[in-house]
């Protein structure tokens, strides 16, 4: 009993987004929870932890859109995008690799006789691997520059970003000879001259994901507890004010959704290898709002809930969603309702006793009646 | 009438004499128009350096809107406004008129709720650094800047608490001081008094008034009985030109004046033809009706 | 010239399509400030209600092309779309007023759950709804300009839609409410309105709108239970080009959107015209920010 209220405690501690003076409890809940990542391995068959991996890749995927939407208020609907875009980057490098100076097989079947010009440089990991960084990037600092200086915010900024996942996803299925169309690009073998499938370099994937989510955390955490994050938090706020308190909106906006794509694209990179495919379903306006589910439920605003929202909701998905899919499509739609309207500070909000909404069917009386009914003496 | 005033020669003697010939802003034929309607219509206007300026006038007057083109959120579509003796501030962006040191408050108060009252003004104090050093430690000295602003606006003991908890009072002040870390040359108060009780409002006068000598500052206030025991100069708005200028006594005996604010048969019929139209009545509180 | 023609009328057809997707989206917006995201899975509401009463109707008469069935259907699938809204917007939006990006997320919500319970009643394939005769035919204009008898439906559909819409905003004590309501919402409420009311009817009404598109839409192809994501998007754009939720300016974009689509589409690809016009639309709001209408005011 003592244990678990202590363990809130450090939770609850970790989760304060602006406060400055419990900054060591932000340190010790992710320290733990990185030791049982790296300790996952002697527990947890190969099998599962090429599953978790995986819900690492979006875990750092997660945090890349906690922290524009969490903290500074921008909610992405498009960022499934800049995690495609990521992979993709990978899986040039992977497919180019795995086709031994041969042009690939998807390009073959689709008439091209020669390598198109945008794919020559992804045979060379070290152009490839900094590419699925800069890639997405770069798109979403035009995109958001031109957005922002129209200062464009709010429910415009998410209907253009998911506006932009329906465009994204249509041209990487329309461009079936550079981009592998429907299928995406798959069927690649080796990595850096390794076999890919082997379970050596599959749980060499798995740190890599842990060691890339831990950067991106540290990286996240480095940027919010600074006056940059308090001005993030600032914009959210009164963006007008910030605007005359002689910054530019703009420019900080546009910097924070940059690198946000940015980490995604990482995300999205690490993604390819271990699940051995990437794919436009990837990047289209259903899995781009997905994300958004995994940070309500974990947690908006901060970095941990993130974390441990795009795991448990993965978790559940795939226990559901394979035998069950019926089952899981009404399940995630109540998921959104429900985060939303009763557990807005989600998972991170509960531990921290900030607690649920209020159904809005019940009244005060009838929830403490429904509870000393079930828990006699339980309510204060 | 004129009894209502607070002793205003005895605070004259404590405040530098403006140099009228020196305006640290000068505005020049500025005209505003919206959708047809002119709210600034040929304006010509000045500040001194250290001055103390009141800003008066019934509503539709464009005082809002003048503070509005001053700090670029509205463009005039004629005429010039000159900063600190050289820079034309209607061609520039809002937060570059920040940094030239242009500060603004608003009427509602503009704060950021979540953060603490002291990361509020740290916040607003970063204004001139660059990103890389928004991300490192903040520098030595500020938070005894921050200190000793929030002891000037009477904050010190709410450092620590959420802004978004404090009253309004306290949060027109925190507006205040977030605007007063950063330096201002130019200080633009929209209304700072309203919607604050008796006390609050004779704090924000003493507050304005030590903070005048060391900058400039211009008042939009509403609030008479403020404006007679505060304001020394004050200029009255009326239909966007100046109508009158001087100290509150000359102005409240100003018949234009007079005329404006009560409206005077004769008189209002041919300047309410003149604008047809206009949305707001030129009726408002009386200037020298008490 | 009889190629463009067609081209043009075909622009005129989506454009009238998303139109009726988009005055729903920006009659909520302009009043409640809120998106709803389902507002596809309305569409696909009306859609699945035209099929359903057409399958009732075989059942009892055997006739599958019954043209009154169909027209019976318009009334009806407005009605149950605007149901459902009605119903969402109680249950769950009005919840969520000061919470935009909220509302969107939970609305996606409603549009999975609803999508999941078509799939559920109607099965995941497609189904077809069978055009009555009447509309099967074509209207030759020249020999060269043939224009089908459905499409010609759908615009006249659409155009009648508007005028209703038109006689209730501006000439219905309800409307001159809701107008009101639009323009101040304080003021229309302490001047006795009920905006709850309002509020409600009003979000009925944009899902009743997007229950026709969905009934006129069973005239164009098959149906499925993600029909509506299809066009909403499209929509959205309208409604972003449009500005804030401003009727006139929804028409105008809607024209300008579905215009653009077809003829870009026309002479590149279907791909290459929707980034096209995205691209457009992000350069066109550089230069006006607030859309082609904004509110007028200081």
């Amino acid at each position: 009993m003592t244990t678990m209220s202590s363990i809130i405690t450090v939770v609850r501690n970790a989760s304060a987004p602006v406060r400055v003076h419990d900054r060591i409890g932000s340190w010790i809940a992710p320290a733990i929870m990185l030791a049982v990542l790296l300790a996952a391995p002697a527990v947890l068959s190969d099998f599962r932890i090429a599953l978790l991996g995986k819900f690492l890749t979006f875990a750092m995927l997660a945090i890349s859109l906690n922290l524009i939407w969490g903290y500074a208020g921008m909610l992405s609907l498009g960022h499934g995008v800049f995690f495609g875009l990521g992979g993709y980057a990978m899986a040039m490098y992977l497919k180019l690799e795995s086709a031994g100076g041969k042009l690939p097989d998807f390009m073959f079947w689709s008439g091209l006789t020669e390598l198109p010009f945008f794919w020559a440089p992804f045979k060379y990991a070290w152009f490839a691997i900094p590419m699925t960084f800069v890639v997405p990037a770069v798109l979403a600092g035009a995109l958001g520059y031109l957005v922002f200086r129209s200062r464009i915010t709010g429910v415009y900024f998410a209907l253009i970003t998911q506006a932009l996942a329906l465009i994204v996803s249509i041209l990487f299925i329309g461009q079936q000879a550079y981009t592998g169309g429907t299928n995406g690009i798959t069927n690649y073998t080796t990595i850096f001259g390794y076999a890919l499938n082997a379970p050596s370099m599959q749980l060499t994937l798995y740190y890599a994901s842990v060691a890339a989510l831990t950067v991106a955390y540290l990286l996240c955490w480095w940027l919010i507890s600074s006056r940059l994050g308090r001005l993030l938090v600032a914009m959210r706020d009164d963006e007008n004010r910030v605007r005359f308190s002689g910054y530019d909106p703009a420019v900080l906006k546009t910097l924070v959704f940059s690198l946000s794509a940015g980490i995604a694209g990482v995300a999205g990179a690490l993604f390819t290898p271990q699940v051995g495919i990437i794919s436009p379903t990837m990047m289209g306006i259903v899995p781009s709002i997905e994300i958004a589910i995994w940070v309500a439920v974990g947690g908006r605003g901060v970095l941990l809930g993130a974390v441990i929202g795009a795991v448990v909701v993965n978790g559940a998905k795939s226990g559901l969603s394979e035998s069950f899919p019926a089952v899981w499509q009404y399940f995630l739609g109540l998921l959104f309702i429900g985060a939303v309207l009763l557990f807005p500070s989600g998972i991170m909000g509960l531990l921290r006793g900030e607690g649920w909404q209020r159904p809005w069917w019940l009244s005060r009386e009838q929830i403490r009646g429904a509870i000393s009914r079930l828990v006699p003496g339980a309510t204060r | 009438m004129i009894g209502n005033l607070n002793n205003p020669a005895s605070r004259n003697g404590s405040r530098p004499t403006p140099d009228l010939s020196q305006p640290i802003l000068s505005v020049e034929n500025l005209t505003v128009s919206f959708d047809g309607f002119t709210v600034l219509d040929e304006l010509n206007f000045a500040i001194g350096y250290g001055e103390m300026r009141f800003l008066i006038g019934p509503n539709g007057a464009g005082k809002t809107t003048l503070i509005d083109v001053i700090t670029g959120k509205s463009k005039p579509s004629k005429g010039r406004i000159i900063f600190d003796g050289t820079t034309d501030l209607s061609r520039r962006q809002e937060y570059q008129l920040v940094r030239l040191g242009v500060g603004r408050k608003f009427q509602t108060p503009s704060i950021f709720a979540s953060l603490t009252v002291y990361q509020n003004l740290e916040v607003t104090l970063g204004f001139r650094s660059r990103i890389t050093r928004l991300l490192g430690k903040p520098r030595r000295g500020e938070s005894d800047r921050i200190m000793s602003t929030l002891e000037e606006v009477g904050l010190q003991h709410r450092a620590q608490d959420v802004a978004g908890g404090l009253s309004h009072g306290e949060k027109q002040w925190l507006e205040i001081g977030m605007l007063l870390v950063q330096e201002p040359k130019l200080l633009l108060l929209d209304e700072p008094v309203a919607g604050m009780t008796r006390r609050e409002r004779d704090r924000t006068g003493e507050l304005l008034q030590s903070i005048g000598g060391e900058r400039s500052v211009l008042v939009v206030e509403h609030d008479m009985d403020f404006v007679r025991q505060f304001a020394q100069t004050v200029t009255v708005l009326h239909l966007g030109k100046v109508l009158s200028e001087g100290t509150m006594e000359d102005v409240q005996q100003d018949p234009e004046v007079i005329r404006a604010y009560l409206g005077n048969s004769r008189s209002q019929r041919p300047q309410a033809g003149r604008l047809n139209g206009r949305r707001e009545a030129e009726h408002a509180a009386p200037v020298a009706a008490d | 010239m009889e190629v463009w023609a067609l081209q043009l009328f075909n622009g005129l057809s989506l454009s009238s399509i998303l139109l009726l997707i988009a005055l729903g989206l920006a009659l909520s917006f302009g009043l409640m400030n809120v998106i709803n995201l389902a507002h596809g899975e309305f569409i696909m509401i009306g859609a699945y209600t035209t099929y359903a009463l057409q399958q009732a109707a075989l059942s009892f008469t055997g006739d599958p092309q019954s043209g009154v069935t169909f027209l019976i259907a318009i009334p009806v699938s407005f009605v149950v779309a605007g149901a459902a809204g009605y119903v969402v917007e109680n249950a769950l939006i009005r919840f969520l007023y000061r919470r935009p990006l909220d509302t969107l997320l939970a609305t996606w919500g409603v549009g999975l759950f609803l999508q999941q319970l078509a799939r559920s009643i109607f099965g995941a394939p497609n189904v077809q709804v069978v055009a009555p005769p009447w509309l099967g035919s074509a209207l030759t204009v020249t020999s060269d300009l043939v224009l089908p008898i459905k499409r010609v439906f759908i615009l006249a559909l659409v155009t009648a839609c508007i005028g209703g819409l038109y006689w209730y905003m501006y000439r219905s004590s309800e409307g001159r409410r809701m107008r009101g309501v639009m323009q101040n919402r304080e003021m229309a409420a302490s001047l006795g309105v009920s905006t709850r009311r309002v509020d409600s009817f009003t979000f009925a009404l944009g899902s009743g709108l997007a229950g026709i598109a969905g009934c006129a839409l069973t005239l164009i192809g098959p149906i499925g239970p993600s029909l509506g994501t299809f066009y909403v998007v499209d929509a959205f754009i309208v409604v972003i080009l449009g500005g804030l939720g401003q009727v006139p300016g929804t028409i105008l974009a809607a024209l300008i959107i579905g215009m653009l689509n077809t003829m870009l589409e026309f002479g590149t690809t279907a791909v290459v015209g929707k980034v096209l016009v995205f691209a457009m639309v992000i350069l066109f709001l550089q230069w006006r920010p607030a859309g082609l209408m904004r509110a007028k005011g200081r």
